[in-house]
């Protein structure tokens, strides 16, 4: 049935790309390729540098195997765009990236020549990670950008876990986080950790006692996430970086869902970590980034190794296209917030399982808040966004209650519900 | 350069709307016809003209990608919405 309501692509729990950020993107993908007029006064191609890295910035602590083979590669340098292996490939991906930068407004003194290198301030990649950065209070520095939410979410609990290991052992976290979070501290557990997973109350959000309780010598993290992906609670974020600033515990927040949604500033709400999805503000799928805060210090294990790339906390190529997308929808979301927000009510009658579809299993969100396991069984979530339209609302509303009606009709228990009998009373017979 | 004057900017606002009805996406349209409006509606009263003129550039640039991404739309356009057709029940 609700494949006739919406098209596909709308049943998807996940927003479509705004055309804003589609222009972004598109632009990267169709470039032709155009060689841009050398300035007179290019800049000479910097000579191979050493390995490390400009900037203030040291690599985090990744243990050097002394057997390495290859070199380190001269490219590995902060904010640097990995160069591909031609360089003629390389410049058409140039030229890609400038119409990118062009398409999404930005205005850059962008000096490109034959070598295909960038002015480090003028890489879009740096652009977006501005843009990034704006939107939530932080750093650009600060900004690693990730292949998702699902990434970061997994960088910032093992990341923070395993580096400070030694030490601490002990991780906070809540029991209607996304599954991501939960399955990342359901691996740690079996690499020795010890993990607290605070229950929700029935109004969804955290008891702030039993949070303050749950602090052990030990702990290294807590993880809440902002605002929930099923149904919609905001959690007290300001109140839990408080908490964590004052016993000196790495806070960490999803804030997957809020990022443009409601106003997030790192520094004013004492948030250490926070995972950014690019789609859920309306950005390209497949891109996301991770906020470290620089002062004080977040170290954190990187899962991936290589050539350094991100601060050596996430090596592997920015993919520039969908880094631009993500700056570019971080911008527009900024103003849409600024104009009165972007579909402000946004949940939501919960899902069976979000995303975590294809089984029938009830959602463990609507079970955390107490919900009944028939009430959880039957629940179905309408996602409401910036293009959704009243219109949209208007029917969903009125083919729901045609639908309900009808089922009504046909049901033996909705007959018992209005004799009065109570459900859960009844006594089924075996089989 | 007569930058910011009234006719330039109702001119503007025509070509934005006009450029948005032809968005093939149902949500996509709305969106933009919606948001235009509002943009404009809530910008009306400025007067530094240095603003006007920086808005005026924006709508310009706002002009030039709904215009892309409806020829864009439009190469790739899907069915209509179910809400798009008339006396659905």
């Amino acid at each position: 049935m609700l494949n006739k309501l919406y098209q596909p692509k709308f049943c998807e729990l996940s927003p479509f790309p705004g055309f804003q950020t589609l222009a972004a993107f598109h632009h990267t993908a169709n470039a032709p390729t155009r060689r841009v007029p050398q300035p007179r006064n290019a800049p000479q191609p910097r000579a191979s540098r050493s390995p490390t890295r400009r900037g203030a910035v040291p690599p985090a602590a990744v243990p050097q195997s002394t057997a390495d083979p290859r070199p380190a590669a001269p490219e590995a340098r902060e904010g640097t765009e990995q160069r591909s292996r031609g360089h003629a490939h390389g410049e058409a991906h140039h030229e890609a990236h400038l119409h990118s930068v062009e398409a999404a407004g930005l205005r850059l003194p962008v000096r490109a020549h034959g070598h295909g290198h960038l002015q480090r301030s003028a890489q879009p990649a740096f652009l977006s990670r501005q843009q990034v950065a704006d939107l939530i209070g932080a750093d650009p520095r600060e900004i690693i950008f990730t292949s998702g939410a699902t990434e970061s979410n997994n960088m910032a609990i093992k990341g923070v876990a395993r580096f400070y290991k030694s030490r601490k052992k002990h991780i906070i976290t809540t029991q209607t986080e996304h599954k991501c979070v939960l399955d990342s501290c359901r691996s740690l557990e079996a690499e020795g950790f010890q993990i607290t997973y605070l229950p929700v109350q029935k109004n969804g959000l955290i008891d702030l006692k039993e949070l303050e309780a749950a602090f052990q010598p030990d702990t290294s993290l807590v993880s809440v996430m902002a605002v929930n992906n099923e149904i919609g609670v905001k959690q007290p974020i300001r109140d839990i970086g408080e908490i964590c600033r004052a016993r000196q515990v790495f806070f960490h927040t999803d804030a997957a869902q809020a990022v443009g949604k409601i106003p997030l500033d790192v520094n004013d709400l004492k948030i250490d970590l926070m995972s950014i999805s690019g789609h859920k503000i309306y950005g390209p799928k497949g891109v996301g980034a991770i906020y470290v805060r620089r002062r004080p210090r977040v170290r954190l294990e990187p899962l991936q190794s290589g050539g350094g790339q991100e601060r050596g906390l996430r090596s592997g190529t920015v993919p520039t296209p969908l880094a631009v997308g993500l700056g570019a929808a971080c911008e527009v979301a900024q103003e849409e917030m600024e104009v009165g927000g972007s579909g402000a009510n946004w949940p939501f009658f919960p899902f069976p399982s979000a995303c975590t579809s294809a089984s029938l299993e009830p959602s463990y969100v609507l079970r955390a808040i107490g919900a009944d396991e028939d009430l959880a069984h039957s629940s179905i979530r309408f996602g409401i966004g910036r293009f959704t339209t009243e219109e949209e609302i208007d029917y969903t509303v009125q083919k729901c209650i045609q639908h309900v009606k009808r089922l009504r009709e046909m049901s033996p228990l909705w007959e018992m519900v209005q004799d009065g009998i109570d459900l859960k009373s009844i006594k089924w017979s075996q089989h | 350069m007569a930058a910011s004057s009234r006719a330039q900017v109702l001119r503007l606002y025509r070509a934005l709307l006009r450029e948005s009805q032809r968005f093939s996406g149902y949500n996509y349209r709305t969106y933009a016809i919606r948001r235009i409006r509002d943009a404009f509606r809530e910008n009306k009263s400025i007067k530094d003209s240095e603003k006007i003129e920086e808005l005026v550039n924006k709508a310009k640039e706002n002009l030039e990608i709904i215009h892309r991404q409806v020829t864009i739309g439009q190469m790739y356009a899907t069915q209509k919405l179910v809400i798009e057709n008339p006396g659905n029940t």
